[in-house]
């Protein structure tokens, strides 16, 4: 029986005006109890609509989700997950306090609230009016009463959207001390530095698919940061990825592609080595390149 | 249980805080009546009906009222679900049941409220009904208010926000005209029948126990279980195919 997180060959097409969209093409994923995943990947790759059918908020088209051996909806039912969606505004005409009073009623072991609003740093907005807090703030009461009821499954769909770089290392920081205690963790993020920084494992998504899945400090390697393209013939890519800075190297005919996490160094090394080599390119950057790069 | 009442409570509290609302609610059904009736307080039996105007008028509005108050749920709900609340409430364990029952409830709230005020006026106006009958026709009211509790979640979930508004106007307006909530209708001919076949022609016609009439007739039982179960399973349909990011 399984106990933490399955989802099995899981589907959705979305009907548009402009013809089908495929967001979610057939994904596997599973995931241990206690384990914090980051679903990494660039907009558009099915990240939302993948963590809304684990939620059962969209029903599938085909496969299947399982939540500790249960499905979504009854592993809701017991309060086993909490949830922070991408978009939502809060209601209006209850303080931050009442609001949080109000759902964390509804779980079976909710944190204590004052401990929660002094982690997420609240505690001064307390008597609010919900109507009133500024995005950020508004932002912040969405975490805590993600974390307030203290479930099993906490999921975050991309909770730093729209956060300075200062705000997303103290939501971080909040999470590490907030949730690390055996909680199962699955946030969506576009940024591979809190992927990096936070999850034990990334799974990355483009186009709906999974292009990778294993302990961030691989992904990050294999995605690497810029990508040199060049003219070499008869170099081997083995030799190739011994480069200085470079994490992982492709040949297409006489044509290569090196990932590199520092591109600097790796040009020099390429240079040094092979000074034959010809038409060199230095591009991508985004992590959307690089998902490109990885599944082309 | 300790925990249900909280929820509640506080939906509650939501309630009468959006003050523009709560006031709006209980204040047009009573001007109305007011101004309807007072002028015309001697006037003992509405166009043959037997019924007084003043109790008439005094049942048709707090009617009017009580079903407004139970469709404004409906807008209620409509501007939650455009805030994208409804997504984050269904992750939490609070029931379907729960939370139908909390908008109900919340629902019968505001509708206690405007019958309570529209029988202070009626009394002012010197409406005098025996005690038994009182009671009886208050049961009949809320009773009768049921499927307007199930028409207004239905609508919640099946219109959006920005278009919920004119869609309720709308409902509230064909319902009391035909419901002869403005005037009563007549004992024969078209419209007689279509108001036979809706809840807020029942609604008002629970002034004639307040004179020792009967309550409803089988039709009348028969027509509020009907819209009473429609409702409710198209909204339960609704409310369950209604989780989309919209």
């Amino acid at each position: 029986m399984p106990r933490g997180i399955e989802l099995r060959e899981l589907r959705k097409t979305y009907r548009t005006s402009n013809g089908p969209i495929e967001a979610v093409r057939g994904i596997d994923i599973t995931i241990e109890p206690g384990e914090t995943v980051a679903l990494l990947g660039p907009n558009g790759a099915g990240k939302s609509t993948t963590i809304d059918m684990l939620l059962g908020l969209t029903p599938p088209d085909g496969g299947t989700v399982s939540l500790f051996g249960e499905d979504p909806e009854h592993a809701i039912a017991r309060g086993a997950v909490g949830a922070m969606l991408q978009s939502g505004e809060l209601i209006r005409d209850l303080t931050v306090r009442e609001l949080l009073t109000q759902i964390a009623s509804l779980y079976p072991r909710p944190l204590d609230l004052d401990a929660t609003l002094d982690l997420v740093g609240i505690a001064n907005i307390a008597n609010q009016r919900t109507q009133k807090l500024s995005g950020g703030q508004a932002q912040r009461v969405r975490f805590a009463l993600a974390l307030l009821t203290n479930p099993e499954l906490l999921v975050l769909d991309e909770p730093t959207v729209g956060m300075d770089v200062e705000s997303r290392r103290a939501f971080w920081g909040t999470m590490r001390d907030a949730a690390s205690h055996g909680k199962t963790v699955l946030f969506a993020t576009h940024y591979l530095e809190e992927a990096d920084e936070f999850a034990d494992r990334a799974i990355l998504m483009a186009r709906g698919v999974i292009v990778a899945d294993g302990p961030t400090t691989e992904i990050k390697a294999m995605v690497g940061t810029r990508t040199i393209r060049a003219t070499l013939p008869d170099v081997p890519v083995e030799q190739l990825e011994r480069l200085d800075g470079v994490t992982h190297a492709e040949r297409r005919g006489e044509s290569i592609a090196l990932a590199c996490f520092d591109s600097d160094v790796a040009i020099r090394a390429l240079l040094a080595a092979y000074p034959q080599v010809g038409d060199i390119e230095i591009g991508g950057g985004s992590l959307e390149d690089a998902f490109l790069e990885l599944t082309a | 249980m300790k925990k249900r009442t909280t929820y509640l409570r506080y939906e509650l509290v939501r309630t009468l805080r959006n003050k523009r609302f709560f006031l709006l609610s209980l204040a047009i059904p009573l001007l109305i009546y007011v101004l309807v009736a007072a002028p015309n307080r001697t006037d003992r039996s509405l166009a043959g009906t037997g019924v007084s105007l003043r109790l008439y008028f005094m049942v048709a509005l707090a009617s009017f009222g009580a079903m407004n108050a139970m469709l404004g749920a409906g807008v209620r709900i409509a501007v939650e679900r455009s805030a994208g609340w409804n997504r984050q409430l269904r992750l939490t364990p609070l029931s379907t049941r729960a939370y139908f029952g909390t908008k109900v409830l919340t629902g019968y709230m505001v509708a206690g409220c405007t019958i309570a005020l529209l029988y202070i006026a009626g009394g002012g106006l010197g409406v005098h009904i025996a005690a038994g009958n009182w009671v009886k026709m208050t049961l009949l009211l809320l009773v009768g208010l049921v499927p307007f509790a199930a028409l207004g979640i239905l609508i919640g979930h099946l219109i959006t926000a920005d278009a919920v508004a004119p869609a309720i106007g709308g409902l509230t307006a064909l319902l009391s005209f035909l419901g002869g909530i403005w005037f009563p209708v007549g004992q024969s001919g078209v419209l007689h029948y279509v108001a036979q076949a809706l809840p807020s022609y029942w609604l008002v016609q629970a002034s004639h126990v307040a004179v020792g009439g009967h309550s409803w007739n089988g039709t009348g039982w028969g027509v509020m279980a009907a819209w009473t179960v429609i409702a409710a399973r198209l909204a339960m349909r609704a409310y369950a195919r209604d989780t989309g990011r919209g």
